[in-house]
């Protein structure tokens, strides 16, 4: 188990993997907003929570294809299958690895892309919270997205359109956090939402994501 | 003792569909007609909202269905996967565009009722949000669906994403309410004493959502057919190609 954790990681780190990636993607789209929207920092600081988001959503699309696909194609996958290892516990090791190799950088990252969306200091604690709880369960769901998805050749647009609508309710009560976090409101009761989901899709999405996985690999 | 169980089998649910096609079609355009001709030209304006109310005789069926073509599909898909019955999924299949043909439908009716009466076209309203979300999740469907060559696989996993949708389009529904209070009212049918709306509106509004039931019915068993006998011809062309 842990063997293919540090495996999983160490390929995503090293040359090809989505590790720097993401987080420049991140970036890119941070930048991109003022651009889009005007420099003015009165109305930056009330879309940030929203559009660091998005963005951090966005950029752990951008890299769950790969939790499989390599795999997959040079045939590992159907190693690991036949591995004394449960189907559930692989899937699952594959989402803490994703998890660790996307999300736990998009949190660190996190208050510097906010300071350059120039959200309210009182924000940064939240938002980071509210990312820290969230992706497990961005990764997780995606994982289930990608064992839809793994022997398709053209798979990458349709695992957006499969896994985006799947991530309504985590970005909902996210970015909820985030936002009443930059006001100074309460956030309490978003929070424990957004808690709820990720623990919920934790327990449960493997066992379909195995389920899934093995009906590719049949 | 007839079992539902018979109809799994393909020769015999095209045998019965056969029969009960041509009156279930009638039966619906005849429904179709008198529910939407009553509810269209016998039914009074309301008072505040003119002649618009009437949009509703296709508004509440069409999504109404939307919502049941999903519910169908999901339980077909649970058929499929505890019973493996390759009529069930084939008949999941074939209700997903005719339910995503209903979401448009209610989405775009509520659009034009919405423009004159809350004064726009769009609004991120709950019910709204989690009708283009239900949209998206039967876009997903049908694209797996579409996607996949091997058609056991492509069975095995769209039932476990219409099981996985499922919960998290229900999710999704109240996550919205807590996202926004909306401006869509109230259900305007309800079985609890306090009357909504004027009998006057609601038994045409009852006669075209039984035409629009009984519409999708139709559509699905006519759909599900087509499946049946284009698997059929694949298996019959590929016989001739090995011969």
């Amino acid at each position: 188990m842990k063997a293919l954790l540090v495996r999983d990681i160490r390929l995503a780190v090293r040359a090809g993997g989505g590790f720097g990636l993401g987080l420049a993607f991140f970036l890119i789209v941070v930048v991109l907003v003022p651009f889009g929207v005007g420099p003015d920092n009165g109305v930056l600081a009330v879309i940030a929570p929203g559009i660091l988001w998005v963005g951090a959503l966005l950029s752990c699309l951008l890299s769950l294809d790969r939790i499989f696909a390599l795999d997959w194609e040079d045939g590992s996958l159907d190693l690991l299958a036949t591995a004394p290892l449960p189907m559930e516990t692989l899937v699952t090791l594959k989402a803490v690895a994703h998890w660790l190799s996307t999300g736990v950088p998009l949190v660190l990252a996190s208050p510097l892309f906010a300071l350059l969306l120039s959200l309210p200091a009182a924000g940064y604690g939240p938002l980071a919270l509210s990312l820290a709880l969230g992706t497990p369960a961005l990764s997780v769901i995606g994982t289930f997205g990608a064992a839809l998805t793994v022997g398709l050749k053209r798979g990458g647009l349709l695992l957006s359109l499969l896994v985006l609508p799947l991530y309504m309710p985590t970005l909902i009560f996210g970015a909820e956090v985030a936002r009443r976090g930059a006001q100074g409101l309460e956030f309490g009761v978003p929070l424990a939402m957004l808690a709820g989901i990720t623990f919920g899709t934790i327990a449960l999405l493997p066992f379909a994501s195995a389920a899934v996985l093995r009906v590719n690999l049949r | 003792m007839a079992s539902i169980w018979e109809y799994a089998n393909p020769k015999k649910f095209i045998q019965t569909t056969d029969r009960l096609l041509p009156w279930m079609s009638v039966l619906a355009a005849v429904t179709l007609v008198v529910g939407l001709i009553w509810g269209f030209f016998f039914t009074p304006d309301d008072f505040r909202q003119g002649s618009t109310v009437k949009i509703i005789y296709l508004h509440v069926p069409a999504a109404l269905m939307a919502i049941n073509a999903w519910l169908m599909m999901l339980v077909a898909s649970l058929v499929w996967i505890i019973r493996r019955h390759h009529v069930s999924a084939l008949a999941a299949r074939a209700a997903a565009p005719v339910g995503a043909v209903m979401t448009v439908i209610a989405l775009a009716t509520g659009a034009i009722w919405g423009q004159p009466m809350w004064g726009t076209w769009w609004a991120w309203d709950p019910r709204l949000t989690s009708f283009l979300i239900l949209f998206l999740f039967y876009l997903g469907y049908m694209a797996l669906w579409a996607a996949i060559e091997n058609d056991d696989t492509a069975a095995d996993l769209t039932s476990v994403l219409c099981l996985v949708g499922s919960v998290f389009a229900l999710l999704s529904r109240y996550a919205v309410n807590f996202w926004n209070q909306g401006l869509h009212q109230g259900a305007s049918l309800s079985v609890a004493p306090g009357e909504r709306i004027s009998m006057v509106y609601k038994l045409p509004l009852y006669v075209s959502m039984t035409g629009f039931a009984l519409l999708f019915i139709a559509l699905v068993f006519l759909r599900t057919q087509t499946e049946i006998r284009g698997r059929r011809m694949r298996a019959l062309l590929a016989r001739e190609r090995m011969g």
